[in-house]
């Protein structure tokens, strides 16, 4: 080994811990963050505050998944919401009308999903920004009005009513409170490592060439319509995995699970918490739920309060909170080092 | 070989490349000059496969390749700079040339291992390295100088060991010293990595002094072809772009 080569080993090798520590970190944390919640009923009684976690995790991984598309990708889909109402009510159809056991209705659910996904994404990834927008909104109105209109299958306007049967499987009873809220918590937590080593792989920077300059990833040899293609299915499975933590929260599905208000939602929750940080989504739905339930308990303007909240964040910080407090650590230690 | 055989593009009414044909044997360096809408931007285009042409040849090593998609192109190893720097603005330049590296290895569509892997790094060292990037590797590409921006776009196309590098103006938006930093970067690039380069060039003075071969564009159609003198002496070259200034300083 030469001398030139030694050296460049040298400032390579920590290149190399550092991934790999990375993933390992990543995984402690989840772990933590997984033990954390699962403990919380041992503590408090209250069935309110873990609903509004089961909530969390519903919106949490739709949200999260949101981003691979408008943060990671910069593709702003409007119509994302569409794949948590397909979840849900594929879920709660094949739970309701076939009685399987509830992991298979899951893994079955995923692959309704997965195809649905593909022949709309294939569809919508060749458009460029308000186009795709535009279509995807189309698409989720699709849906929606399939939903409403198809009202022998899907019970319409009025929802899968008269509950989704949870028998119990492999120890787990759904139908009880607490298993409900841990099994929540867990696939919360697992979708949010998925999410997050999706967008740490090389994939993932794959992802970030497309949104920073598509043209000249196209030159470096990425097929990027298959790219896109790609993570438009793969968000949307953590979309529909969000829609099942949501039709077993409520026990049935509803069409405003696939109304476009949703994907309102979904952006506005990405706007608050921010997109250039992996964790700004799920900090964006604890705030967007919390703000919901209190400001709803006080007035029932509650649209205008919002509106005034996420009119301080884009024009005010002009980013999501969990961006402006990164960009602040970011600057301190920059300071810092300058001393 | 690159070899461009009969190649035709218009838009509209215009022939844009009209009928051009032009050898670029292995490791030559070949500079592209003609006066503005010449046709010289549309011309690489066409052989990196921006754009389709209407009729005609990219022969590279003998495979067809005119009509292809800018992804298969580059894979058969023809990389191409840009006349403004095409870089990743939020990427830093470890990260860039490493993702860069992955899209030429193939893994950039692999999802169960971290970025970057183990086999990425020596490539996008070495190109760092040869670049005089190295020491700015954890900045972020949008806070990079103008000049650094083209290193890190010529760094782009270099990393993916392409057999034939298009410089589509490597020198444009340069003050005068740094163009010259810029050229004998290419020129040294040319030399010690045995690529065949053609690089497009508006500076006269750049091009007569280091291009051993140069095509001239006019129109869409190749003017003249040869070497520095050949094309400062060339009657139709002067008439049509040079002026006599050139002519004179030949003389």
């Amino acid at each position: 080994m030469t001398e030139l080569e030694a050296g460049r080993a040298e400032t390579l090798a920590p290149v190399r811990s550092g991934a790999v520590l990375r993933r390992y970190r990543d995984v402690l944390i989840a772990l933590i963050a997984l033990a954390v919640l699962a403990s919380l009923p041992l503590f408090t009684g209250s069935k309110a505050l873990l609903d509004f976690v089961i909530r969390c995790s519903a919106y949490g991984l739709f949200a999260t998944s949101l981003n691979l598309l408008v943060g990671y990708t910069g593709l702003t889909s409007f119509g994302h919401g569409m794949f948590f109402g397909l979840g849900a009510y594929s879920f709660g159809l094949i739970m309701q009308k076939l009685g399987v056991p509830i992991p298979v209705a899951f893994v079955a659910t995923l692959a309704i999903t997965a195809i649905v996904s593909a022949i709309i994404g294939a569809i919508c990834v060749r458009l460029k920004e308000i186009y795709f927008a535009f279509v995807t909104l189309a698409f989720q109105m699709l849906i929606h009005s399939t939903i409403l209109s198809w009202a022998s299958f899907t019970g319409g306007d009025q929802g899968l009513r008269g509950g989704i049967p949870r028998p119990p499987f492999l120890g787990i009873d759904l139908a009880n409170h607490v298993h409900l809220y841990v099994a929540s918590c867990a696939l919360l937590i697992l979708g949010l490592l998925a999410m997050r080593q999706i967008a740490q792989s090389p994939f993932g920077y794959t992802l970030r060439m497309i949104r920073d300059n598509a043209a000249r990833a196209s030159f470096l040899g990425i097929d990027v319509w298959r790219a896109k293609l790609t993570v438009f299915v793969l968000a949307a499975l953590f979309a529909s995995m969000g829609g099942m933590v949501m039709a077993l929260f409520v026990s049935g599905a509803y069409p405003e699970f696939a109304y476009w208000t949703i994907s309102g939602e979904g952006i506005f929750i990405n706007m608050l918490g921010g997109v250039s940080t992996f964790l700004g989504p799920m900090v964006g739905t604890v705030l967007l739920l919390l703000l919901n339930d209190t400001v709803t308990r006080f007035t029932e303007y509650h649209g205008i309060v919002l509106g005034v909240v996420i009119l301080f964040f884009a024009l005010g910080l002009r980013k999501g909170l969990l961006d402006f407090a990164a960009e602040w650590f970011a600057q301190r230690r920059d300071a810092g080092e300058g001393r | 070989m690159l070899e461009i055989c009969n190649l035709a593009k218009s838009f509209g009414g215009v022939k844009a490349t009209n009928d051009v044909s032009l050898d670029f044997p292995d490791g030559s360096l070949t500079a592209v000059i003609g006066p503005n809408g010449a046709g010289k931007s549309t011309f690489f285009n066409l052989i990196t496969g921006a754009l389709r042409p209407d009729s005609g040849q990219v022969l590279l090593d003998g495979v067809d390749l005119a009509g292809r998609s800018p992804p298969e192109i580059v894979r058969h190893g023809i990389g191409r700079a840009f006349q403004v720097a095409s870089i990743f603005k939020s990427l830093t330049v470890q990260e860039t040339m490493l993702a860069a590296v992955s899209a030429d290895q193939r893994t950039s569509a692999v999802l169960h291992k971290r970025f970057p892997l183990p086999e990425m790094r020596d490539r996008a060292e070495h190109v760092m390295e040869l670049l005089g990037l190295a020491g700015k590797r954890h900045r972020t590409a949008a806070t990079l100088s103008h000049g650094d921006q083209k290193l890190l776009d010529i760094a782009l196309a270099l990393v993916l060991d392409p057999k034939v590098l298009l410089l589509d103006e490597p020198t444009a938006g340069m003050g005068p010293e740094e163009r010259w930093r810029m050229i004998d970067k290419v020129r040294e690039l040319w030399e010690t990595q045995k690529i065949t380069v053609v690089f497009i060039e508006h500076d006269m003075d750049i091009v007569f002094k280091i291009a051993p071969k140069i095509v001239v564009l006019c129109y869409g159609r190749i003017l003249a072809t040869g070497t520095p003198d050949e094309i400062r002496s060339n009657s139709a070259v002067i008439e049509a772009y040079l002026g006599t200034e050139h002519a004179g300083a030949a003389a």
